[in-house]
């Protein structure tokens, strides 16, 4: 299991920077096709940005235009499905999310991504009433980073249950679950009183010692069984946060040579 | 069953009955417990093929049940999320005593490899469990042998 670290602002610190790399990017080119040179002229000044990568056209919008938008390209352009709608967490880097519409035009097999930036707290118009998929799609960005839809017809979870508390697939959300999700179960089923009795999640259950030459074999090198290859070096406890639901810092267990 | 009377005091406190191995097997056939038809994920898709024709849980007289209440034994077969933890209680409980419950691969033993918000880290946080199955794919005798 890996070292907890508190997960506040991942995105802003690296843990590992390299002087030489590059941040690996999609090349970015020019509209030039016949298709989508239409579909941009047919936006006008709607479109913020536009380019084309890997074959898809995608648009920049202001985020009040959505619906707008979105009708032009079904009405005028022919895309007449909406594949996917989500949001992706850049909060901790710009304090925004992103959200994208994938859009399909059948007839001429071409793709468009619609993208538009909101801040924390704010709402999106729901496009439900031009594309029925993007219902689920966007019961589902609620259920995950907790934006809200106006207009919407049935905005509730869609993933998680209704009393659920949070939105897991913000960068904020500990992937272990917080407090809450660690005893969701316990205290809908038995009550909160029951969490003393039946105790913490075990949570590390696949726990990998590198040194141990008994339970696990070295692939690449072979070692006899049980054989020390540890070269001197000591088993480092790792150190766990105190404030974390678990308590990972007790000591781990001893193995027996022989059975009792 | 023939039973013989035993005492128990006079036999070391062992629990001794004799019988024949005719009669043992027919005690089992005519005893054996019936499973709930209760799957939830890929373990279950194990659970069907065992009660299929290859390995015949019927010649054993086990019968999956599709009520709680005609059913002795739960298999938890897969990977238990929160959201669905009240249902399989509900279930348990909906179930008449004496019952039984088996917790089948490392999905419901313990979270197995869903190390996550979502699922529950083991089924005996909220159902106690009577017997553990380990390595559901990889073996089949596993499941049928207990």
């Amino acid at each position: 299991m890996r070292k907890y670290v508190p997960k506040d602002n991942v995105q802003g610190k690296s843990y590992y920077t390299d002087r030489f790399w590059v941040a690996p990017r999609v090349p970015r080119s020019e509209v030039e096709d016949e298709h989508f040179a239409a579909v941009v002229k047919a936006l006008a000044k709607q479109a913020n940005e536009s380019y084309v990568e890997i074959g898809q056209l995608v648009v920049q919008i202001d985020a009040t235009n959505n619906f707008s938008v979105l009708k032009t390209l079904k009405e005028k352009c022919g895309y007449t499905q909406c594949s996917e709608q989500s949001a992706v967490d850049y909060l901790a880097k710009d304090g925004e999310f992103e959200l994208f519409y994938q859009l399909l035009n059948v007839n001429e097999a071409k793709r468009v991504r619609v993208v538009c930036r909101i801040k924390k707290g704010e709402a999106i118009e729901s496009v439900q009433p031009l594309f029925n998929s993007a219902n689920f799609a966007e019961r589902e960005m609620f259920d995950m980073f907790g934006i809200k839809v106006n207009n919407h017809p049935f905005l509730k979870r869609i993933i998680m249950p209704d009393d659920w508390e949070g939105h897991p697939l913000l960068k904020t959300y500990p992937l272990h679950g917080d407090e809450f999700a660690s005893w969701y179960e316990v205290d809908k089923i038995f009550g909160k009183e029951y969490r003393d009795i039946i105790g913490p999640e075990n949570r590390d259950p696949a726990k990998v010692d590198r040194h141990d030459t008994k339970r696990f074999s070295r692939i690449g090198y072979e070692v006899p069984f049980g054989a020390d290859i540890s070269e001197g070096e000591t088993e480092k406890a790792v150190e766990y946060s105190e404030t974390f639901l678990v308590d990972y810092n007790k000591k781990g267990s001893k193995q027996l040579d022989e059975r009792r | 069953m023939a039973q013989h009377q035993v005492n128990y005091a006079s036999a070391a406190g062992l629990p001794i009955a004799l019988t024949s191995v005719d009669k043992l097997v027919n005690w089992g056939r005519s005893n054996s417990l019936w499973p709930l038809t209760y799957g939830l994920a890929c373990c279950a898709i194990e659970m069907m093929a065992s009660g299929a024709s290859r390995y015949d849980f019927d010649r054993m007289g086990t019968i999956f049940r599709a009520s709680p209440r005609q059913a002795d034994v739960m298999i938890l077969a897969g990977t238990l999320s929160k959201k669905h933890s009240e249902f399989a209680r509900r279930l348990y409980d909906q179930m008449t005593e004496p019952k039984w419950v088996i917790s089948m691969g490392s999905c419901a033993n313990t979270g197995g490899m869903f190390n996550t918000y979502a699922t529950v880290q083991g089924v005996d946080r909220i159902i106690p469990v009577d017997i553990y199955l380990q390595d559901v794919h990889q073996d089949l005798k596993h499941f049928s042998m207990r």
